[in-house]
C-alpha cells in the first residue's frame, strides 16, 4: 500500500541506473548538441517578518539565450502552510517539488497532523544528496508551522541553511544587496513585501537570465496569500504597425478532403425561450 | 558491481558534474558582448539600426553603447560580436579611410568600403576578428545599399540583414515584411522611409521580449542624401 519513500527508506547508497541511458543518449547525437535543459535563469527571494514568511520570484524562464516563457510560475506548492522557489533547471524544480509535495501529503494523511518545515527539508535533502548534484535544484523553501516562522535554502548536492532572509538564482548577489541593506528582524507585513519586490527588482534589472513580472507569496498563520503578479513589469507592446495577415495570404499547394460519414442516431429538439 | 565498473570505463561522463583529475583551462582572446544590428536599403536611403546593450554573461557592461558607428557621409557600419574587435575594427577601417581620402582626393563610396572591409577580415584569417558586420549606405547612383559581412570576410550586397545575437529572430520577420515572401496575392508596394523606420523599431521591440542579450534602448541611423539622422528610442531594460 505505501507508494511513498515516506514509508519506506530507500536502498543505501548513490543511485546510478540513469547514467548508462544518459551515456547512450549522447551517443546518439553523434558528437553534436545535445539537447541543453531549460534553466530558469532566475532570482528568487524569501524573507522572514514579524508574522510568517514573504517569497518573491521573477518570471521569465530562459533557454540559453532566448526567453522561453515570459510567465512562468516559480513558487510551487509544497503543502497548505510551506511554498517553495526553485531556481536552476526547470524541470529538476518542477519534478522535485511535486514529489516533496506529494510525499508530505501522504504523510500528513496517515499521521493526521500538518507538516512541519523541517520535514520538507529533510526529504528534499536527502533526495538532493541521493542523486550527487545530478539534480539542478536551488530551492528556497518557507512556511508556518506549530514551531514558528521558518525559511530554508537547499542546494543542489543537498547543502542546507537556516536564514532569515536570502536569495538564489542567476540574479542572487542585485536582490542580496537589496536584502542585506533593508532587512530587519520583525518587519510589517507590508515593508516585508515592499523589501523582496524591490530585491527581485533588482535582479530583474541587473540579471540578464532574470525578468518580467514579479511574483509574491505570503505565508502567515492565518493562511496564504499567493499575488501573481504581484508587480507586472512596466514595459508595454508599443508596436505601431499592425501585422495581420488577409485570409488566403498563405499558398495551398494541395487539398484533400475527407468527408466524415456520420449516422444521425437520435435527435431532440429544445426549443429556446427567445422571449 | 555495475556502479564501479561504470565509473572505470566510463571517467569522462562524470568530469561533467565532477572533478576528476587536473583540467586544463586555456585563456579564451574572445569574449560575446552580445546586441543586435540591422540594416535596410530603400530606394533613396538606407536605415542602419542597433541596440545599445553591451552584456557579457549574465550581466550588463552598459546600457548605453551603440553598435552603429558613422565611417563617411552615407556610409554607417553595425559591427556586434566581440566588443574588443569591433572598436580596434573601426579604428582601422577609419584610418584606411583617411589614406585614401589624402591619397585619392575623394571619399570612398559604400561598395569599396565594402570591399576593403573584405580585405581586412580575411587578412586575419588564422586569427579572425569575432564580429559581425553590416555596412549600410547609399551607393554611387544614390540608391539604398546593404552590405553584410561574416566574420572572415565573406560579403554579399542585399536588400535588407540582420545579425548579431537575435539575427535569426528578426531575419524571418525582414523576409516576410519587407522581402514578401511566403504570401500569396500581396502587393509588392515599394518601402517608403517612414514605413521602413517604423518596421525597425517594431522589430526590435519583439527581439527584446525574447532575445536576453538585446534591450535597454535602439539606435536608428536614417542615411539619405541629405545626410544621417540619428534617433533613440528605448527598450526593455530587464
Amino acid at each position: 500500500m505505501a507508494l511513498s519513500n515516506v514509508l519506506e527508506t530507500p536502498a543505501a547508497g548513490f543511485n546510478f541506473d540513469n547514467a548508462a541511458r544518459n551515456a547512450a543518449l549522447e551517443g546518439l547525437f553523434d558528437g553534436g548538441q545535445t539537447p541543453k535543459p531549460l534553466k530558469t535563469g532566475t532570482t528568487i527571494a524569501g524573507v522572514v517578518f514579524k508574522d510568517g514568511v514573504v517569497l518573491g520570484a521573477d518570471t521569465r524562464a530562459t533557454s540559453s539565450e532566448v526567453v522561453a516563457d515570459k510567465m512562468c510560475a516559480k513558487i510551487h506548492y509544497i503543502a497548505p502552510n510551506i511554498y517553495c522557489c526553485g531556481a536552476g533547471t526547470a524541470a529538476d524544480t518542477e519534478k522535485t517539488t511535486d514529489l516533496l509535495s506529494s510525499n508530505l501529503t501522504i504523510f500528513s494523511l496517515n499521521s493526521g497532523r500538518n507538516p512541519r518545515v523541517v520535514m520538507a527539508v529533510n526529504i528534499l535533502q536527502d533526495m538532493l544528496y541521493r542523486y550527487h548534484g545530478q539534480i539542478g535544484a536551488n530551492l528556497i523553501l518557507g512556511g508556518v508551522d506549530c514551531t514558528g516562522n521558518h525559511l530554508y535554502t537547499v542546494g543542489p548536492y543537498g547543502s542546507v541553511n537556516k536564514v532569515p532572509y536570502l536569495s538564489m538564482g542567476s540574479g542572487d548577489l542585485a536582490a542580496l544587496g537589496i536584502l542585506e541593506d533593508g532587512f530587519k528582524h520583525d518587519l510589517e507585513l507590508e515593508k516585508a513585501k515592499e523589501l523582496v519586490c524591490a530585491a527581485i527588482h533588482a535582479g530583474i534589472m541587473s540579471d540578464l537570465g532574470s525578468g518580467n513580472n514579479i511574483d509574491i507569496c505570503v505565508i502567515t498563520r492565518e493562511g496564504v496569500d499567493y499575488i501573481r503578479p504581484y508587480q507586472e513589469s512596466e514595459y508595454k507592446d508599443n508596436r505601431k504597425m499592425k501585422y495581420k495577415y488577409r485570409p488566403g495570404t498563405t499558398a495551398v499547394l494541395t487539398e484533400k478532403v475527407v468527408p466524415l460519414k456520420l449516422e444521425v442516431v437520435q435527435e431532440t429538439v429544445q426549443q429556446m425561450d427567445t422571449a | 558491481e555495475f556502479t564501479r565498473l561504470n565509473l572505470k570505463h566510463d571517467p569522462g561522463k562524470m568530469k561533467e558534474y565532477h572533478y576528476t583529475g587536473p583540467v586544463e583551462h586555456r585563456f579564451s582572446p574572445y569574449a560575446f558582448n552580445g546586441g543586435t544590428v540591422l540594416a535596410v536599403a530603400g530606394e533613396d536611403f538606407a536605415i542602419v539600426a542597433s541596440d545599445t546593450r553591451l552584456s557579457e554573461g549574465y550581466s550588463i557592461h552598459s546600457r548605453d553603447s551603440p553598435k552603429c558607428y558613422k565611417l563617411t557621409d552615407t556610409t554607417v557600419i553595425g559591427c556586434s560580436g566581440f566588443h574588443g574587435d569591433c572598436l580596434t575594427l573601426t579604428k582601422i577601417i577609419d584610418a584606411r579611410l583617411k589614406m585614401y581620402k589624402h591619397s585619392n582626393n575623394k571619399s570612398m563610396t559604400s561598395g569599396a568600403i565594402a570591399a576593403m572591409l573584405s580585405t581586412i577580415l580575411y587578412g586575419r584569417r588564422f586569427f579572425p576578428y569575432y564580429v559581425y558586420n553590416i555596412i549600410g549606405g547609399l551607393d554611387e547612383h544614390g540608391k539604398g545599399a546593404v552590405y553584410s559581412f561574416d566574420p572572415v570576410g565573406s560579403y554579399q550586397r542585399d536588400t535588407y540583414k540582420a545579425g548579431g545575437s537575435a539575427s535569426a529572430m528578426l531575419q524571418p520577420l525582414l523576409d516576410n515584411q519587407i522581402g514578401f515572401k511566403n504570401m500569396e496575392g500581396v502587393q509588392h508596394v515599394p518601402l517608403t522611409r517612414d514605413k521602413a523606420v517604423q518596421l525597425v523599431k517594431d522589430v526590435f521591440i519583439s527581439a527584446a521580449e525574447r532575445d536576453v542579450y538585446t534591450g535597454d534602448a535602439l539606435r536608428v541611423c536614417v542615411i539619405t542624401k541629405e545626410g544621417i539622422n540619428e534617433q533613440t528610442i528605448p527598450l526593455r531594460k530587464d
